[in-house]
């Protein structure tokens, strides 16, 4: 896929979460638009998925440690033909197979459930490991919030993968600056990110998380480095694409109501139009 | 029972992961740097390449036991009771039960029995806190037989289960050729009309001898081992509780949320019955052996007896 075909995906992938998050009239639009473009890569470019298939051997697997932002990854999954687009109206309503966080047993294409931070990422080297002790060739990423990462099972996580040498596993750290309670350096700064990485014995790359030439990049550097695993950690936008929502912390966990939505749908409208 | 055969149950646990791991090569065990308490350190020996330490990080291990789970693998996660259930318990609640994946929790290290450590490291809430789980299997082996046959079940079922094992060595009641093991299963070890006593794990031995007291008194006391606390065996316990009357629960454990509760939770609803539950009672542990600390709150044999004694007699 080219960059252009890529960005168009991306918006695509904006356009579900404000849909699916609209509907639900709850849910986290901010940091999923921040991570819609490193999903985009995942799914369209990177790894090795079948819709048609979705728990085959030797998939590469993701497991969505940022689990709030199940829209972003759902959209993904939707964009991609794990499910219908039509069922992303369905998000967090009564009976709808699209929980509030992802799940593994009723959502095909879900490779972990998660939810709870710091959870994820545990899961993810588990994964990894498993492929290293059978020698097989998959591999795994896994996708954390920058509030996320205040949590001391990332680090515990963090240790091991770094200790074990999983080359085969990508970490993300999607850096859009803000969590609930406001600018993350505020709260409880979590800065220098790479720095810790790099001294759990990661490789540490640091990106635009909206630039796909920087993102592809990153990607073919993790899967050439062997001895230790990957971080990536994606400096993005909170919000990005809906301009009333970009780098308001305000956005980190509401809906918006229908002037909103019909708002925000005309902002990506208007960026796929110039993409076109 | 000064002559018969002892062994504490997590040394069982360590010898059936050993026995075992040929039958099922997807078996692999997950320690966070207590390999050579909780006796892994036998698997470990045998099949280092499927034993994997994930240093003093009981929260991760477990994650990482999840995502073994999600590629087939049949992870045995091992860690003190204290620290599976307890520190853990977010974890295995969130990673592992609700995605219901094959995980097998060995915990070990359950119980005043700890002895010496004390309080900190005596889970007596373990039972409560994982029966609360959906769709999670409790069980409390009472002895070395039992305990391996408790983990060829987990093997055996795909899903989550929780294991506890003990520190202390007890002694082995169910050496008989006849013994089966049915997860989810009690076994009638006595029978008796005056009283039933329902215990589990190593409270299943102090009972029968408490048992062997009392009807030396003149009082029969039909005795069931307990050893998949959920689910419950609710027939069995209903039966017995209308066969004898009142009922009395034995456990290692807090009053609070253990077998009593389980039991009471079944016999209120189903067969209302006097219950006396016998346990810690909704207090902390303390430093010391293993034997006298058993006896000081009340769980060995004798005050056992005394106790169902003046149940009876009410």
């Amino acid at each position: 896929m080219d960059t252009l075909a890529l960005k168009k995906t991306a918006n695509e992938i904006r356009k579900g979460i404000v849909t699916a998050v609209h509907s639900a009239k709850s849910g986290h639009p901010g940091g999923s638009l921040s991570a819609a473009d490193i999903l985009t890569y995942l799914y369209f470019e990177e790894m090795n998925v079948d819709p048609k298939d979705p728990k085959k051997a030797d998939r590469d697997r993701f497991v969505l440690s940022k689990g709030h932002i199940a829209p972003a990854l759902y959209a993904t999954l939707a964009e991609k033909g794990y499910f219908p687009k039509e069922d992303l109206k369905t998000l967090r309503h009564v009976g709808s197979y699209l929980q509030g966080h992802p799940d593994m047993k009723h959502i095909p294409g879900v490779d972990m459930s998660s939810g709870s931070l710091g959870q994820g990422i545990s899961a993810a080297v588990g994964m990894a490991l498993s492929a290293k002790m059978d020698n097989a060739d998959y591999r795994t990423y896994t996708l954390l919030g920058d509030g996320e990462i205040q949590e001391g099972q990332v680090w515990e996580a963090a240790m091991f993968a770094g200790a074990r040498k999983l080359d085969n596993l990508v970490v993300i750290v999607d850096n859009n600056g803000l969590q609930i309670d406001g600018d993350i350096a505020d709260v409880c700064s979590p800065y220098p990110i790479a720095e810790k990485f790099k001294a759990f014995n990661f490789n540490v790359i640091e990106i635009d998380a909206h630039d796909f030439d920087q993102i592809a990049d990153a990607f073919k550097k993790a899967k050439a480095t062997k001895g230790m695993p990957t971080a990536i950690v994606a400096k993005s936008i909170k919000g990005k694409g809906v301009s009333f929502m970009e780098n308001q912390a305000g956005w980190h966990g509401s809906a918006p109501n229908d002037e909103q939505y019909a708002q925000a749908m005309a902002d990506l409208d208007k960026i796929g139009e110039s993409l076109k | 029972m000064a002559d018969v055969k002892k062994i504490a149950t997590r040394e069982s646990y360590g010898n059936a992961l050993k026995e075992y791991a040929e039958e099922y090569p997807n078996l692999v065990v997950l320690d966070a740097d207590l390999a050579a308490a909780t006796k892994t350190a036998i698997f470990k020996k045998a099949y280092p390449d499927r034993h994997i330490d994930c240093g003093i990080a009981e929260c991760d291990m477990m994650g990482i036991a999840a995502g073994l789970a999600t590629t087939g693998k049949i992870p045995f996660v091992s860690s003190f009771a204290m620290f599976a259930a307890g520190r853990a318990f977010e974890q295995v609640r969130n990673s592992i039960a609700y995605p219901h994946l094959n995980v097998k929790i060995g915990a070990t290290h359950a119980g005043i029995s700890v002895g010496e450590d004390g309080a900190t490291h005596q889970c007596c809430e373990d039972l409560a806190l994982m029966r609360t789980i959906p769709g999670m299997i409790v069980m409390n082996p009472s002895d070395d037989v039992e305990a391996k046959a408790a983990v060829k079940a987990a093997l055996d079922h795909d899903g989550p289960v929780y294991i506890r094992f003990g520190r202390l060595a007890v002694p082995v009641i169910n050496d008989r050729p006849d013994y089966k093991f049915e997860m989810g299963k009690g076994v009638v070890l006595r029978e008796g009309k005056d009283v039933t006593i329902i215990a589990t794990g190593l409270e299943v031995g102090e009972s029968l001898e408490a048992a062997e007291k009392l009807a030396a008194d003149g009082i029969s006391a039909k005795v069931i081992n307990i050893h998949t606390i959920k689910p419950l065996d609710e027939d069995l316990v209903v039966t017995a509780a209308q066969e004898t009357g009142k009922v009395v629960t034995v456990e290692e454990h807090s009053v609070i949320g253990g077998l009593g509760s389980a039991v009471c939770d079944c016999l209120s609803a189903k067969a209302p019955t006097k219950v006396m539950k016998i346990g810690v009672n909704d207090t902390f542990g303390e430093s010391g052996p293993a034997l006298e600390l058993i006896k000081k709150y009340g769980l060995d044999a004798d005050s056992i007896y005394a106790k169902v004694k003046a149940f009876v007699a009410e």
